[in-house]
């Protein structure tokens, strides 16, 4: 018998890049996204939308939809069958507008019909007559406005107090900041099917989300049925970032196919997509700093108010997040913090990767290169004499008790050499404005930028966040089943790297996210590796546990004489050595386990709390091209440097920074939902700009520091958030650094730079 | 664009009239007898045909995740109405030509380089990559980068799908 440190694992464990096992599938085409579903006799499912910002309805006449030949079915609030409310947090939002609409593009009917188009004519064919309302579209004005809802307008105060509240400081710093809203932006597009069951008193779900249980417990209420006859099952997700979090078509789906007994699939346009979820909060962001000549700072002092839209959604978790982490990744003494979440016509905001922390990144970068000017202080070196680190006191009073390696990340950031200088090269392509061939080469400015910041992983502020997965020997196969959505993050690959890793064997399978297993808490908060790796991990190694406790009692051996190694089981003498299949037999293994993370704590009247698990740090430092008399950026280059604890998949870490960093450049130059007077004005990507691969510059990993974090599963953190943290205020000091212009707004437009 | 618009487009007036045409897809014809002759080539290869490799992001020709090969010229199969492309050679995802891997060169390197996230863009980058490869066997960063363009992806940004393209052509040019 071979000695287990001369086998070579066919199968990467932790540690190694292992390749996605929905990869070939996904690069032949064959992967079965949401979009792609079929059932025999399936119906096209379409939803009507309002085309008022707010508004009151006065009437909805059906008669000629329902004349329109195809059309199998119409429903609307009326014909919800049971609770008329859902939503994330709090269930807040009408399954359909009917009395009011609060929001652009709010849904007021849905049907089915025979073909996509016939449901497009018969939604066009509903005649709905609308009082029209001044909307409510200024975040500060709702704070004190009418309520727009019978809840109010007010989301959440929260209120942070830290450190003695009369400090001054010798060097004083003010700002006013802006955020757009931005959008997600997923490539596919929210679709699903329905399929009624058990003649009618059930349904199957098959849909794109980033949590099977959250949907379930908002969507069965919804539908009038028990929790168990509701099932559903994650179809194939083209893509997540926050947007998915919350329930979109479920109910609608769902009530055509219980209506009509026939299954019901709809696939989202672009342009109902960009109406159809909630996008990231627009923020307006006051703040004062307070620093002694040294630029050591003495005082914080912010006021945060974020445009949480129509429905409360994640808002009140949002501007918690903003408001914990508003003063930076810095020791900060004295915070007098105020977060405001609010309701307004806007269209409705929730989670976004980087959850509250963006905005106020851009917020505290900003006015840090503020005061260094003020104290005619580097940029790195204010942010140096400031930086937190483990063991110092947040402004929540909670000590942060992680790995915290803010010098390390700012010294590697320093020490990375700078891109060549192509300002002067023929190569129109790498110039501002591309092809367009505008740019004068002389007139091309560089600046560079720098960013530090901060953000919780997993969930917070007592919030009893699990993950269930359960491991599974029988049939002569491996299994690990869990709840957690895989949205292209690479949970399925980590999943496996894990199980084989704790079992010793090379053969494992996933078996399908459904909610016939327990909840595996959201793919978001960057926590799924932590939580549901965890949970994975637990169960694998209960099983363990169990098959040592069998084989003990079996042989008559003691538990310490058994072992478990590349999938067969052993004991030290030799006597016995048998596969997991032949020692299972006709016999299942089976463990569920819940796993958790530790207890947290809410926030007191103060702010004050323990309420967070963990934190992850990243930085950034950009370098741009602007074309100063056209207002054109061309990022040049992203270095970045991440606190990304141990390292489970190198290439899966590297994807999740350089993906995060571009969703953080486009903030800063290029994606926001443009509104007027609550409508969105560019609803699809020929007027809503991502970044291509011509916007995108590359980027550089100028350190990862993946030292093991105390508590998280393997010493692993959350990767994808902090890269969309630290690069939108990277972009915009490098963009200041270039034109000495003020840019308290993100993203920032020609306009702005050429027309300040 | 019209900022007064619902979301809900009224349809155009279209004839309701269906048609009968048969196209040739990866070698093969498909006949597709009644078809509405407002259907575009995507939602023909997708929802009639059972080809659902070309995917659905945006319809309107900005995302090129449903991009497709016609007459050999790489186009968005959601601006092509399908009954014009009767008589043309498609060439779809599904139909590349594959090694005795069952895969391309291009991807292959998509896999080796961790160029897949969520996958939903992955088809159309696929066929502009072999489209780039097939006229430019070496290309520079910048000529890589114009080529794939017109597709977006959300989950990457991009230096992996650089990486994947890279690998392809320098195996290309090695053997």
């Amino acid at each position: 018998m071979s000695s287990a440190s001369t086998i070579v694992n066919k199968q990467p464990r932790i540690g190694e890049s292992a390749l996605r096992p929905d990869g070939i599938p996904k690069v032949t085409g064959s992967f079965e996204f949401s979009s792609d579903l079929h059932a025999e006799s399936m119906l096209w499912a379409h939803i009507l939308r309002s085309p008022h910002a707010s508004a009151r309805i006065t009437s909805i006449d059906l008669s000629a939809a329902w004349k329109i030949v195809g059309v199998h079915s119409i429903v609307t609030q009326d014909d919800v069958p049971g609770a008329k409310t859902y939503g994330l947090e709090h269930q807040d939002q009408p399954v359909f507008a009917h009395d009011v609409v609060r929001f652009y593009g709010e849904p007021i009917a849905a049907i089915a019909a025979d073909h996509p188009e016939t449901a497009r004519r018969a939604a066009a064919a509903i005649v709905v007559n609308y009082e029209l309302l001044e909307p409510l579209i200024d975040a500060e004005a709702a704070i004190t406005a009418p309520a727009i809802h019978p809840e109010g307008n007010i989301f959440r105060h929260l209120v942070i107090r830290h450190g003695d509240q009369t400090v001054q400081g010798d060097v004083v710093v003010e700002g006013t900041y802006e955020v757009g809203m931005q959008d997600q932006a997923f490539l596919g597009p929210e679709s699903g099917l329905a399929i009624p069951v058990d003649g009618g008193d059930g349904v199957d779900l098959h849909v794109s989300t980033q949590w099977l249980h959250s949907d379930l417990w908002q969507l069965a209420p919804c539908l009038g049925l028990p929790e168990e006859n509701v099932r559903i099952h994650l179809a194939g997700v083209g893509g997540a970032f926050g947007a998915r979090e919350d329930v979109s078509m479920h109910v609608h789906l769902c009530m055509l196919a219980l209506k009509t007994g026939r299954p019901v699939k709809i696939v989202y346009s672009r342009l109902e997509s960009f109406l159809g979820h909630v996008h990231r909060h627009p923020a307006r962001m006051w703040y004062r700093h307070h620093a002694n000549a040294d630029g050591i700072l003495q005082r914080v002092e912010c006021r945060l108010v974020f445009d949480g839209g129509a429905y409360m959604s994640s808002s009140r978790a949002v501007i918690a997040n903003a408001a914990c982490f508003s003063t930076g990744p810095y020791k900060v003494p004295s915070a007098t913090v105020d977060g405001w979440a609010v309701r307004t016509n806007n269209p409705s905001c929730g989670a976004m990767r980087g959850f509250g922390a963006v905005q106020t990144c851009y917020g505290h970068e900003s006015q840090m290169d503020k005061l260094a000017a003020a104290c005619g202080l580097d940029p790195v070196e204010v942010r140096r004499r400031n930086l937190i680190h483990t063991g110092d006191t947040c402004i929540t009073g909670q000590v942060l008790d992680g790995t915290a390696p803010t010098d390390q990340l700012l010294e590697w950031l320093n020490n990375h050499p700078m891109p060549p200088d192509t300002r002067g090269t023929d190569e129109m392509m790498a110039r501002p404005g591309g092809a367009g061939r505008t740019a004068d080469a002389h007139h091309i400015k560089r600046g560079v930028g720098i960013s530090i910041g901060w953000k919780n992983l997993a969930f917070s502020e007592g919030f009893d966040d699990y993950s269930t997965a359960s491991c599974t020997i029988g049939g002569g196969q491996v299994s690990i089943k869990s709840a957690c959505a895989e949205v292209g993050q690479g949970f399925v690959t980590i999943a496996l790297q894990i199980a084989r890793t704790v079992l010793g064997v090379d053969d494992v399978v996933m078996e399908p996210a459904d909610t016939l297993i327990g909840s595996a808490g959201s793919t978001s908060a960057s926590r799924q590796t932590w939580m549901s790796g965890g949970a994975v991990m637990a169960a694998c190694e209960a099983v363990r546990a169990q098959i040592i406790s069998i084989a003990a009692e079996r042989w008559e051996v003691a538990q310490g004489a058994v072992e478990i190694s590349e999938g067969r089981v052993t004991t030290l003498n030799g006597d016995h050595n048998e596969s997991f299949a032949e020692f299972v037999g006709n016999d299942v293994v089976h463990q569920v386990v819940e796993y958790r993370h530790r207890p947290t704590f809410s926030l007191d009247e103060n702010g004050q709390g323990n309420a967070h698990v963990s934190w992850a740090f990243s930085a950034h430092r950009a370098v741009v091209d602007v074309d100063v008399d056209l207002g054109l950026v061309r990022v040049v280059e992203m270095a970045i440097t991440q606190d990304t604890g141990t390292i489970l998949n190198y290439q899966h870490v590297v994807g999740q920074i350089e993906g995060g960093t571009a969703q953080g450049v486009g903030l800063a130059v290029m994606e926001e939902i443009v509104l007027d007077r609550g409508r969105v004005r560019n609803p699809s990507f020929t007027d809503y700009l991502i970044p291509t691969a011509l916007d995108m510059p590359h980027v550089r990993i100028a350190g990862l520091y993946d030292q093991p974090e105390t508590g998280a599963p393997f010493g692993a953190k959350g990767v994808g958030e902090p890269p969309t943290i630290s690069s939108t205020p990277a972009v915009a000091a490098a963009i200041r650094a270039a034109t000495g212009l003020a840019l308290p707004r993100v993203p920032i437009r020609p306009q702005d730079i050429a027309l300040p | 664009m019209d900022t007064t618009a619902a979301p809900n487009h009224p349809p155009e007036p279209l004839s309701d009239e269906l048609v009968a045409y048969t196209l040739t897809i990866n070698g093969t014809k498909h006949t597709v007898d009644a078809g509405w002759q407002g259907e575009s080539l995507l939602y023909v290869l997708r929802e009639r045909l059972g080809l659902p490799a070309a995917k659905n992001a945006c319809e309107q020709g900005e995302c090129g995740s449903c991009s497709v090969l016609v007459d050999g010229q790489l186009v968005c199969s959601c601006l092509v109405l399908a009954a014009t492309a009767e008589g043309q050679h498609i060439l779809t995802v599904e139909g590349l030509p594959v090694d005795e891997s069952g895969l391309t060169d291009v991807q292959a390197a998509f896999l080796k380089a961790g160029a897949v996230q969520c996958g939903f863009c992955t088809p159309g980058l696929i066929m502009a990559a072999h489209d780039l490869l097939e006229h430019n066997p070496s290309p520079t960063d910048l000529e890589m980068r114009e080529a794939i363009s017109g597709n977006l992806c959300r989950c990457t940004g991009y230096g992996r799908i650089f990486e994947a393209i890279n690998i392809a052509a320098t195996m290309r040019s090695n053997s």
